[in-house]
């Protein structure tokens, strides 16, 4: 089966938001690494003006890093219209129509509201508008394969949550709702980045009789199942692990409190700090904070000490990963490979996050400890679901038979555009 | 005599009998120890700020006299007359809040003006458990002065500004106004306190707090000096 040009065009796409995903999570990042998310002190609108007009002369301090974060996740709002629109095919303009117009309405609505709701209600309507502009779409594409146009309305819903979180944690002065900003915004990237995956000639070419196993050219050799045996447990805890820790790590950011322990391997010049008040007020009364942080607590100290600990039992647990995939697999399955490099990612991140330390949170390395997290995340996810794609060729390998019962991520023909 | 006159002169003798059983609190803060190095800001963010500037959690005089620390009387409660009190001033000049820790009483508004040319955000932080309000309101340059009342008392009440994160100020709030900070030259003052034994504490936001027993008398001054250390 030939990867069309449609297709190809399609994953070049998902791959564009993915990326534009992952630069918006960096930059949510530095708005959390600099302190300044509470910069723009209203929403949707930002002081006062309409948030894509406002002047670039007025772009200082902190109100940079807070605008830019808002405006780039707009556009990362409109690529996830886009990319619903294309992975459903026609059948999905009905229902983006309608969402579209629903929010039309409802911004319509809250202007008639009041001057206090006139900010919410342009904004609803304007992305009313923009979905209601991928309905018009004319292009009267057949559906991606399932469960690809399912995945696209998730992602669709999930970038519009994603933005309300945002934004009421900025109204309601909520750090909990940053938290769960935060944790979204890792899971959507991850979705993003199996969209991508999904949508790829790669995902598509293990169909290929002459290409074998996976598409790695002369290897027709599955594993026996004992190979695989007690695997997927190492690959599926592992992930999971690293989701509790981006979790961990949400919740230590979103506190605002700096550095909770200022020392690493050490933490306060011990192996286990000292978490008693006497000592916890001590610890605050030393630091001379340098921007409006937050008091240290007992409690952040304990988050940090988890989060350490929990860093070594992921970089045990993927060095298990790697070594036993290496060992276990046949030669050329792509888990080796991958399983190497996110061992590199993880011993990367471990070293970033010793550095966030180091340099007393320096905010570019704090970012790039966030950034490179997503990206251990995504890789562990996208492992996960070749491992469960490999599961399924096991069941019903395609390259000597026709496949009897076709697994639900499977590839049909291109959709075509007229 | 009229009825109007009488009242105003028994009204006049009992406050000037009040005032008469009040004493006056007063004395200086010593700093003991070399504090730590103050650090250095980089406001470079704006170009409205100038480039740098420096933290000023310790601010000490020649002779060890420690600015910033409020001083007040400990257990009294309900005396508030902060309605009525003139507003305190908090300004926001070159990017940096003037004064830094200041206190007022519960219900006594505080003036927030903007005196430089460029954008601010007002962020009142008050601790969750405190009863007093967050709020987070855009102040333009040299724009209309905004005001904010804190209605519970709270120690160390920070306000912040999140478009310029270097700047912070705090602010103790008392529902009495038996209350000072010390000056540059480590002295403080507390007048028209009612006689009788008291606790006073002296708190710094670095350097800690202490305490003493202490005794005001009628029409008289009271001494009560502190020592603070560098932590």
């Amino acid at each position: 089966m030939t990867h069309g040009s449609a297709q190809t065009w399609l994953h070049r796409y998902a791959v564009l938001t993915a990326a534009a995903t992952l630069a918006l999570v960096g930059i949510g990042g530095v708005v959390t690494s600099r302190g300044v998310g509470m910069a723009v002190p209203d929403w949707p609108t930002t002081y006062g003006y309409n948030m894509f007009f406002f002047p670039f002369s007025k772009w200082v301090g902190g109100i940079f890093y807070e605008h830019s974060h808002r405006l780039v996740a707009s556009i990362v709002g409109v690529l996830v219209v886009g990319l619903t629109r294309w992975l459903g095919g026609r059948p999905s303009r009905l229902p983006l129509a309608l969402i579209g117009l629903g929010e039309v309405l409802g911004g319509l609505a809250l202007l008639r509201l009041g001057p206090a709701w006139q900010g919410a209600g342009h904004f609803l309507s304007g992305i009313g508008g923009v979905v209601l502009l991928g309905a018009a779409v004319w292009a009267r594409n057949e559906p991606a394969a399932t469960p690809l146009p399912l995945l696209g309305w998730l992602a669709f819903w999930g970038v519009q949550i994603q933005g309300l979180l945002g934004g009421l944690r900025v109204v309601l002065y909520k750090d909990q709702l940053g938290i769960f900003h935060a944790t979204l915004a890792q899971v959507f990237f991850v979705l993003m980045c199996a969209l991508a995956l999904i949508t790829s000639r790669w995902w598509q070419s293990q169909r290929s009789s002459d290409s074998g196993f996976m598409g790695v050219a002369g290897n027709s050799a599955l594993e026996r199942p004992e190979a695989r045996r007690g695997l997927d447990y190492v690959l599926f805890a592992t992930t999971f692990l690293i989701l509790a820790q981006l979790i961990l790590g949400a919740a230590m950011r979103h506190q605002h409190a700096g550095l909770a322990i200022p020392d690493f391997p050490l933490a306060y010049g011990k192996v286990w700090p000292a978490m008693d008040a006497a000592s916890v007020a001590f610890y605050n009364q030393q630091r001379l904070e340098v921007t409006a942080v937050n008091p240290i607590t007992a409690g952040q100290i304990a988050l940090q000490m988890a989060h350490r600990l929990l860093a070594g039992a992921i970089m045990g647990a993927v060095a298990v990963w790697a070594w036993r995939v290496r060992r276990q697999l046949a030669p050329g399955n792509p888990l080796g490979k991958m399983a190497v490099f996110w061992l590199g990612l993880i011993l990367i991140q471990v070293l970033l996050g010793a550095a966030t330390i180091w340099s007393k949170k320096a905010a570019d390395i704090a970012t790039a400890h966030v950034l490179v997290g997503a990206l251990s995340l995504a890789v562990g996810a996208l492992q996960c679901l070749i491992w469960l794609r490999q599961a399924d060729e096991s069941v019903s390998p395609a390259h000597h038979q026709p496949c009897p019962h076709p697994s639900p991520i499977i590839h049909h023909p291109s959709p075509q555009l007229p | 005599m009229n009825k109007t006159t009488v009242f105003l002169s028994v009204t006049g003798i009992a406050a000037a009998l009040q005032l008469a059983a009040a004493g006056e609190i007063s004395g200086t803060i010593t700093l003991k120890g070399t504090p730590p190095a103050e650090k250095e800001v980089d406001k470079g963010a704006d170009a409205h700020c100038g480039a740098k500037g420096t933290t000023h959690h310790y601010v000490v005089g020649s002779k060890g006299e420690l600015a910033n620390v409020v001083v007040f009387l400990e257990g009294v409660s309900g005396k508030s007359t902060g309605a009525g009190a003139p507003p305190v001033v908090l300004d926001q000049k070159g990017c940096e809040y003037a004064p830094s820790i200041f206190a007022v009483q519960t219900g006594q508004k505080i003036t927030i003006k903007n005196s430089d040319p460029t954008l601010h955000n007002v962020h009142a932080t008050p601790a969750e458990t405190s009863g007093n309000k967050e709020i987070n309101e855009a102040q333009i340059p040299n724009g209309p002065e905004k005001t904010y009342v804190a209605m519970k008392p709270e120690m160390f009440l920070r306000f912040k500004c999140d478009v310029h994160p270097w700047m912070f100020a705090w602010v103790s709030v008392f529902d009495h106004p038996y209350f000072a900070v010390s000056g540059t030259d480590g002295t403080y003052k507390i007048e028209n306190v009612p006689a009788g034994k008291y606790k006073l504490q002296a708190a710094h936001r670095k350097a800690g707090t202490a305490t003493q027993e202490i005794e005001v008398k009628e029409g008289a001054p009271t001494k009560a000096d502190f020592t603070l250390e560098a932590k």
